[in-house]
């Protein structure tokens, strides 16, 4: 974990509510896609967890809800602006198990995680799948994002309003075959994931968090393999160590 | 020069700053941020008898300069805790540390400090009062003075090390529980534990946390903290730990003007992992703005 001021470049508005911040400052202390920056904002007490979306070695770009009075503020600031952000926080996706092809499932704000993984897959020559699942046309994002990188993607949308009527698991039967999963969204989401494939993966968890670095026990939940703190020991837990 | 060194209950320590219990673990997460051992000590993860998973989640909300938790006491109990954690703790931490110890009986408490006070680490013992006694129709032992006396002298009748009982503010009296505590042996008197809150979240019509209340802590309760810990000053004469939203090195001075020996940072450890790294580097800077040579010196200089 490390604390740096990090300055806004740009802060877009890329769907209903969703906003996509980039930012300059030290990332050297990210160490694996699927980890998250505690974001600390005037007049609030907590700091804000928001998962990385993608980063180089000096920027990084974050995707988030305004849903609250923390993200709505985040919405309002303009490029100029800096934060103090914790960074680094969480253990991430392992990309050592993902074989081949493996598939990528995003619910909402749960898709930008799956961006940089998707990203570190490509890299590594893996042929990468992505199911995006949104409530309705106007909360889709990053659809033409994960094509750029080369992904074979599908989009669902709940009301059908854009491309596939239905849930996220609704379009599982359409990929084919897949060596492993990474998912990342609301929890009934990644229930239905859960219950919806043989195939072992990995998933990524939110919490209401206190600290975000693992000192104050508000995250935490039970595991087949031990408490474990979503904070801390996750958001990303193994398939066979959930307990629902 | 300025001197920060503040002796509590026999034991020196280089400063009076104290990372409270629940807000730093066993000290390791920090230890990879700072070293630790610049601290005057710190109150480990409340433990009891039996591993405790603690409350259903959500167990934390937002308030206005502080935060609700309702961790319920996450700990792997007190065997674990001497086998696993202390000599964890030993690698990067060579100062005594303060043992903070829950129960939910009279016996729970008497057999996890009678355990924790044979640890060659552990220098004073922190007994959490605000814990509901099974026994006892659920109520706290810290809202009576007799139940809270009860607590402290079984305690004392096991140890040899100090006792410091840590008080709750959800009480009519204050002054009178830490008279009773301080009657019954107690070394000294930690307080305030967090103050019970509540939120509602608009959206679901329903309280934030699962527990549906908890720990109100963070800078909005520093006011009622000094308050209580200045009119205990009044009445014994036995060492205060003051804590209740301190954040500053200012904060510091200003709960031991009102009467305490050392005081302990907690909620500011959470969202600020530095918090009392930096308010050690800033306190000689503080102590010379305001004209202060010896933190002694100003112990309850308030009154």
């Amino acid at each position: 974990m490390k604390q740096g001021l990090f300055k806004v470049l740009s802060n877009e508005n890329i769907a209903d509510k969703v906003y996509k911040m980039t930012l300059s400052g030290d990332t050297s202390d990210i160490t694996a896609t699927g980890q998250f920056v505690n974001i600390k904002l005037d007049g609030m007490y907590l700091r804000r967890p928001i998962s990385v979306c993608d980063y180089s070695d000096t920027t990084l770009t974050l995707i988030y809800k305004a849903v609250g009075k923390g993200t709505e503020y985040m919405s309002s600031l303009k490029e100029g602006a800096v934060l103090d952000v914790l960074t680094g926080l969480g253990n991430g996706y392992d990309t050592s198990l993902s074989g081949n092809s493996p598939l990528l499932i995003g619910g909402g704000v749960g898709v930008p995680p799956m961006y940089a993984l998707a990203k570190a897959l490509v890299n590594e020559g893996k042929s990468v799948s992505v199911i995006l699942g949104f409530n309705t046309s106007k909360d889709a994002f990053y659809e033409n994002e994960f094509k750029a990188l080369g992904c074979k993607v599908f989009v669902t949308t709940a009301d059908g309003s854009y491309g596939t009527k239905g849930f996220v698991t609704d379009v599982l039967g359409q990929i084919g075959e897949y060596t492993y999963f990474y998912t990342c969204g609301p929890e009934p989401m990644l229930k239905a994931v859960y219950n919806s494939t043989a195939t072992s993966g990995q998933f990524s968890f939110e919490e209401r968090m206190g600290c975000g670095f693992g000192a104050c026990m508000g995250c935490s939940c039970k595991t087949k393999y031990g408490n474990k703190r979503i904070c801390k020991d996750g958001p990303v837990l193994v398939k066979e160590e959930i307990i629902w | 020069m300025v001197d920060t060194k503040v002796t509590l209950s026999g034991i020196e320590l280089d400063n009076p700053i104290i990372p409270a219990s629940g807000t730093f673990g066993f000290g390791y997460e920090f230890a990879e941020l700072y070293d630790i051992n610049m601290l005057g000590t710190f109150s480990f993860k409340g433990t009891t008898k039996e591993a405790r998973f603690g409350n259903p989640t959500p167990r934390i909300a937002e308030c206005p300069s502080g935060m609700i938790n309702s961790v319920g006491l996450q700990n792997p109990g007190v065997e674990k805790v001497i086998s696993e954690e202390l000599p964890k703790l030993k690698k990067c931490f060579n100062k005594p540390v303060m043992a903070n110890i829950s129960g939910f009986s009279i016996d729970e408490y008497v057999y996890c400090c009678e355990k924790i006070d044979k640890q060659e680490q552990v220098g004073w013992l922190e007994v959490n009062v605000s814990c509901p006694n099974v026994h006892g129709g659920g109520m706290s032992f810290g809202v009576c003075p007799e139940s809270a006396a009860e607590v402290t002298k079984a305690v004392k009748a096991v140890t040899t090390k100090p006792v410091y009982i840590k008080l709750s503010p959800n009480v009519t009296d204050i002054v009178s529980i830490a008279k009773a505590c301080e009657e019954a042996g107690a070394d000294g008197i930690s307080m305030i534990n967090t103050m019970l809150g509540m939120r509602i979240n608009l959206n679901t019509k329903k309280p934030v946390i699962a527990n549906k209340m908890g720990g109100f802590s963070g800078s909005a309760i520093m006011p009622v903290a000094l308050r209580m810990v200045y009119q205990v000053y009044e009445a014994v004469n036995i060492p205060i730990i003051g804590m209740g939203g301190i954040t500053t090195a200012e904060d510091v001075i200003e709960m031991m003007l009102a009467g305490a020996t050392a005081v302990q940072v907690g909620a500011a450890n959470l969202v600020e992992p530095f918090a009392c790294k930096n308010i050690i580097e800033d306190l000689p800077r503080v102590m010379e703005k305001y004209n202060i040579t010896s933190l002694k010196d100003i112990i309850g200089g308030a009154h």
